[in-house]
């Protein structure tokens, strides 16, 4: 079995069917890119991942244990839902970086909220040790994404690109399983891509699990272990990024492609 | 009469101006929180009733609120005089005068002030962005956290300038106590010209109470909205 699997996602809103039956797998380490045209669906097969949507069928399995099931799942009381989440981390479109809190105290906000509440349940556990070891891991993700210099300003203060690498950063700081990307560049001015697009190819040098909402075809393409092609709420294809974006098979992503082609050329 | 008797007179005006403002705040603030919460509710039959009542209240002037409250009760009960016995109660337990009637002026204040901080808080937390409450629950924040840690700072900025225009006119309202007998700054005032023989200037200085007031809480705003500018959207 694979490290993830998702069996059968199906999510309507009212009477519009988003998700009609999306099936996927990843293993460990893996990049998984998902392409398809705007309101296919990508964000909100996201969100059901992240537990911010309850899809209305289908099952979630992560590293054998079995995170959501439609049949059992109707209402998940918070405490398991926050648990379940902390598997996955996401990063916005929009940064959602919290504007009141430096770039530090983005950053390391979650952690230590986790570590005062572990505190109070267990007496053992040291606040100011594991204060300490949350500071030094934030310091080290800071150089990671290169914003060393920036961990005292605010998000106000930074271009969105840094915004950005900030928001993977938070995201990484609590250790999730698999990294969730919903077009982490769409945001921002093309200029600013590359930074944000060189710190999630770094990642993958790290082994870690990722999936990634991603217009940028040709990051796609380099960084993908597999791709899957999304329209109207259904996989169309999915393959590895070679058969995928070299030789498309069916209609609708030969159309997809060409038509981001001719986008890029003008 | 002495300046200094004059004085003495109108600043036991202002000390019930003064009461009238801090307890309808005391009071206006907490209640409305809950009442944003309920014109923000999922339940829209609830929404509506709340909605209405709110139209109601800011619709119609607060003098006239305090009539209802003062008379109303009185009408409903057969002219039997409702507030009447509350005056006799403050007076005979505490020798406070008039307490009916103060009492009267601070329930219409409270309601005709909760819903229109009611409307302003609904505004602040309409405002902070759903992304900042999901940022919140992928980092596993628990949503009491999201309220304390996340959104509630965003809120007080975002009402702060908007509040202290409502704090300022209170301020001001409170002269409507009048209406009903509450010897507040103006009235205080108003004694001494129609006493005899009449003091006319009394009336022209008690402005200067309520300019110190309102120049007061204008530098503290001026100064909670610079401490709260340390950061942008
Ligand atoms: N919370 C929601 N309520 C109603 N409709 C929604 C909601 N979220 C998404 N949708 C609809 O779902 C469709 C797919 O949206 P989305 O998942 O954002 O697609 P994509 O990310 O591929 O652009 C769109 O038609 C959108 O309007
Ligand atoms: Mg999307």
């Amino acid at each position: 079995m694979a490290y993830l699997e998702i069996k059968d996602f199906r999510k309507t809103f009212g009477n519009n069917n988003v998700l009609k039956g999306i099936s996927l797998s990843v293993e460990k380490g893996e990049v998984l890119s998902i392409i398809g045209s705007s309101g296919s669906g990508k964000t909100t097969l996201l969100r059901c991942m992240n537990f911010l949507e309850t899809p209305d069928t289908g099952v979630m399995i992560l590293d054998g244990e079995t995170l959501f099931d439609a049949e059992k799942d109707k209402k998940i009381k918070e405490n398991a839902l926050r648990e379940k989440r902390l598997n996955f981390g996401l990063v916005f479109q929009s940064f959602n970086l919290f504007p009141q809190y430096s770039v530090m105290d983005n950053i390391t906000l979650a952690p230590l909220l986790q570590l005062k509440e572990r505190c109070k349940k267990d007496k053992t556990v040291n606040f100011a040790e594991g204060k300490q070891k949350i500071l030094a891991e934030a310091e080290q993700l800071l150089e990671k994404i290169g914003l060393t210099e920036k961990a005292a300003e605010y998000p106000y203060q930074l271009s969105g690109g840094q915004q950005q690498r900030v928001a993977i950063a938070r995201a990484l700081a609590l250790k999730p399983k698999i990294l969730c990307f919903d077009e982490p560049t769409s945001a921002l001015d093309p200029e600013l891509t590359g930074e944000v697009l060189k710190v999630i190819r770094s990642l993958k040098g790290e082994d870690r699990t990722m999936i990634i909402v991603t217009h940028e075809m040709g990051f796609a393409k380099n960084v993908s272990d597999k791709v899957v092609f999304m329209a109207q709420g259904v996989i169309e294809e999915e393959g590895a990024p070679k058969d995928v974006f070299d030789n498309p098979k069916s209609e609708k992503l030969k159309a997809f492609l060409s038509g981001i082609k001719d986008k890029e050329g003008e | 009469m002495s300046f200094l008797q004059i004085n003495e007179t109108l600043l036991r005006g202002f000390g019930l101006t003064c009461l009238i403002f801090i307890i309808t705040l005391a009071v206006a603030i907490p209640l409305g929180l809950i009442l944003s919460f309920g014109i923000m509710s999922k339940i829209s039959p609830l929404r509506k009733i709340l909605n209405v009542f709110i139209w109601i209240i800011r619709g119609i002037p607060l003098m006239l609120q305090i009539f209802m409250v003062y008379y109303l009760p009185g009408i409903l009960n057969n002219g039997v005089s409702f507030w009447g016995d509350v005056d006799k109660y403050f007076y005979f337990n505490y020798g406070i005068e008039n307490g009916g009637a103060l009492l009267a002026v601070l329930i219409s204040f409270i309601i005709n002030y909760a819903c229109y901080f009611a409307v302003i808080f609904r505004g602040g937390i309409q405002s902070v962005s759903r992304g900042q409450t999901e940022a919140g629950m992928v980092l596993g924040l628990t949503k009491k956290q999201i309220f304390r840690k996340v959104i509630l700072f965003q809120v007080i900025k975002k009402i702060t300038p908007p509040m202290s225009n409502e704090i300022i006119t209170l301020v001001k309202d409170t002269a409507l106590a009048n209406a009903i007998g509450i010897v507040e700054t103006i009235r205080a005032a108003q004694n001494f010209a129609s006493g005899f023989p009449p003091v006319i200037w009394p009336i022209f200085y008690s402005g200067v109470f309520y300019l110190l007031f309102v120049g007061f809480l204008t530098v503290l705003f001026n100064f909670l909205e610079k401490k709260l500018s340390f950061y942008k959207e």
